[in-house]
């Protein structure tokens, strides 16, 4: 008890730190249209490969510089977010929505429920989720829903499997014997006492799920199979600035600092909320 | 009993490949792009396209095509890359001893670094030496190998530019390996100078890798030790006079080392997954890399072939870690 209470204490200004820029960037990539200083998309061979503020040769208006093709990085950056959000808020529920319902169900029902689900968890372990994840793009198509999709078909296992386990443990505790003798019906049990106790699990794994999902985005439009090329995308600023890394250092530096303070950000959130909601450590 | 407990495990991963092969044979075959169309060009007639689709077994029903392509692969017979027309098996094992090396390496790399700093972050508990390991593995573990690769590349390709970024090998030299396990046969020839040439193409590619799991080791076995040096035969080695460092090596480590190797094996198999996109990002000439140029070019029998092939590799680590955890557990051994 003590120890949760001091970890709640010390994770606090890191929870703060974290939502400060999930809440930063969320709301530049909401009003992406209001806050970005320039087109993302307008091309200006005038302006190719404008170095940062502090640099010299650097063009008032375009704060982080301008890549290859004279497009402004800082508003790219802020309409990329866009893409890398709803991805991280979309396929983390959908993963989340299927993986637990089918982990609690294995892990609470047991027999061949169980014997089924995690046949078929083994089976998705077995594939390189990378891989995974590209082969489905292209098979769905490259675009918005493709990508929220294949992540969360490819995802739903991490929310299974933790949710499993945590609910087996939580089925053998006195309180669900005591539910039962009580005369609640078996779904009843599950719903009502054992998905609370879990609930804390799942909103850390959802937390630390978006984050993933940020860099399979980055890595589906790195590889160019994300959505079309014309909009900006965190993994398509990457893949450009991994090209011109000798010219144009800072096409590449920008969105990996970017992406690097996102996952960051929502491990820690997820950590820091795993606490706050786990109601013994409350 | 262990004879027993080998053979569940040998028929549950025939079990999970047959899945894999299922559900890699369904997905692709949900594509809406025609592979052949894609094959031929322009201007061919339909009677081409009918012809080039019977020779690849396209014209049958999926069932069909499913165990005709199962009863190759039991013969060892994957079928015939689309896009580079030639033997996928051959093309596979032309590749996967770069990734291995790759993998071997990093992992190498990872029990390295992730055992020492868990052996000082246990001598050194409670002060803020081990403060700054948790952070700095907090911190591995978080970023995925895909940013690590980026930040690598950053600092030690262009940065201080001491490394190759890209490329298995320099493309001037002359190789005088027969097999594809090029790091190994300069090691066993004693042609260091391309030992060294290898390596520092891999070590970017395989730090990147290394990382999240290096954090994961120095985090699980720390917490092991630090719960066997409370234990009474530790503080008897310690009386007896060993320094700290020696209990630990000496007494500790062996019994913290078990929980370890269990997670060590599953986390293995998430490093080579991750070659894949770090392959990518690095130019090296390994599978993964080929798999992604599969799936661009819809290359159906070569996608195949290489999902198959990490899917072995996976139930395989997964099965030899489990049966070394039950030959290494003294409870498991005589149970």
């Amino acid at each position: 008890m003590d120890e949760g209470r001091a970890r709640r204490r010390g994770v606090s200004p890191r929870l703060w730190l974290a939502g400060g820029w999930l809440l930063l960037a969320l709301l530049a990539a909401i009003f992406a249209p209001l806050v970005a200083p320039q087109d993302p998309l307008a091309q200006d061979l005038m302006l190719e490969r404008l170095p940062p503020f502090w640099m010299n040769g650097a063009e008032p208006g375009y704060w982080l510089g301008t890549d290859s093709l004279g497009r402004d990085l800082l508003s790219r950056l802020i309409f990329g977010g866009r893409i890398a959000f709803i991805v991280a808020f979309s396929a983390a529920v959908a993963a989340c929505l299927v993986g637990s319902t089918l982990g609690l169900i294995a892990g609470y029902f047991g027999g061949w429920a169980d014997r089924i689900i995690s046949r078929v968890v083994d089976v998705w372990m077995a594939f390189p989720p990378v891989l995974f994840a590209i082969l489905l793009v292209a098979v769905l198509g490259t675009g918005l829903s493709s990508v929220i999709l294949a992540i969360a078909i490819i995802d739903w296992t991490r929310f299974c499997r933790v949710i499993r386990a945590e609910t087996m443990g939580q089925s053998r505790m006195d309180y669900v014997e005591n539910a039962r003798i009580a005369g609640y019906g078996r779904i009843g049990i599950m719903l009502r006492e054992v998905l609370p106790n879990v609930v804390p699990s799942i909103v850390a794994l959802l937390s630390l799920e978006m984050g993933i999902a940020v860099i399979v985005e980055a890595i589906l439009s790195f590889v160019n199979l994300s959505i079309s090329t014309d909009d900006p995308t965190w993994g398509g600023i990457i893949a450009e600035g991994r090209l011109s890394i000798h010219q144009a250092w800072w096409v590449l530096v920008f969105p990996l600092i970017t992406l690097i303070l996102t996952v960051l950000s929502f491990s820690q959130f997820g950590e820091a909320l795993k606490t706050r909601f786990d109601p013994v450590l409350r | 009993m262990l004879l027993q407990r080998f053979l569940i495990r040998l028929l549950t991963m025939l079990i999970t490949l047959f899945g894999v092969a299922v559900v890699v044979f369904v997905v692709i075959r949900v594509a809406p792009g025609d592979p052949i169309a894609m094959m031929l060009p322009p201007g061919a007639t339909d009677a081409d396209i009918a012809r080039l689709r019977a020779l690849y077994g396209l014209d049958k029903t999926i069932v069909q095509q499913f165990f005709i392509w199962l009863s190759g692969v039991a013969r060892g017979d994957f079928g015939t890359s689309i896009s580079l027309r030639q033997d996928v098996l051959g093309l596979v094992f032309n590749r996967l001893p770069a990734t291995l090396e790759l993998a071997i390496v990093a992992l190498v790399m990872a029990v390295a670094i992730g055992g020492t700093t868990a052996i000082i972050g246990a001598r050194e508990r409670g002060t803020a030496v081990e403060a700054g390991i948790d952070i700095a593995s907090g911190a591995a573990l978080s970023i995925p190998d895909f940013l690590w690769g980026l930040v690598l590349i950053l600092l030690f390709g262009v940065l201080v530019p001491i490394f190759d970024i890209s490329g298995r090998v320099s493309p001037q030299l002359d190789l005088p390996f027969v097999t594809q396990f090029y790091l190994f046969e300069s090691l066993l020839r004693l042609r260091l100078d391309l030992t060294w040439d290898l390596l520092k193409h891999m070590l970017m590619p395989a730090v990147a890798l290394a990382l999240p799991l290096a954090a994961i080791i120095s985090q699980l076995l720390k917490q092991s030790l630090k719960e066997v040096l409370d234990l009474d035969y530790v503080v008897l080695a310690r009386v007896k006079g060993f320094s700290e460092t020696q209990v630990i090596l000496r007494e500790a480590l062996k019994n913290a080392a078990l929980p370890t190797l269990t997670l060590v094996g599953v986390q293995f198999t998430f490093l080579i997954g991750g070659t894949v996109i770090v392959e990518r990002l690095f130019s090296y000439e390994g599978l993964g890399n080929m798999a992604i140029d599969a799936v661009i070019n819809r290359d159906l029998p070569l996608i195949q072939g290489i999902v198959l092939v990490f899917a072995l590799l996976f139930v395989l680590i997964n099965l030899s870690v489990d049966m070394m955890y039950a030959l290494l557990n003294p409870r498991l051994r005589h149970g």
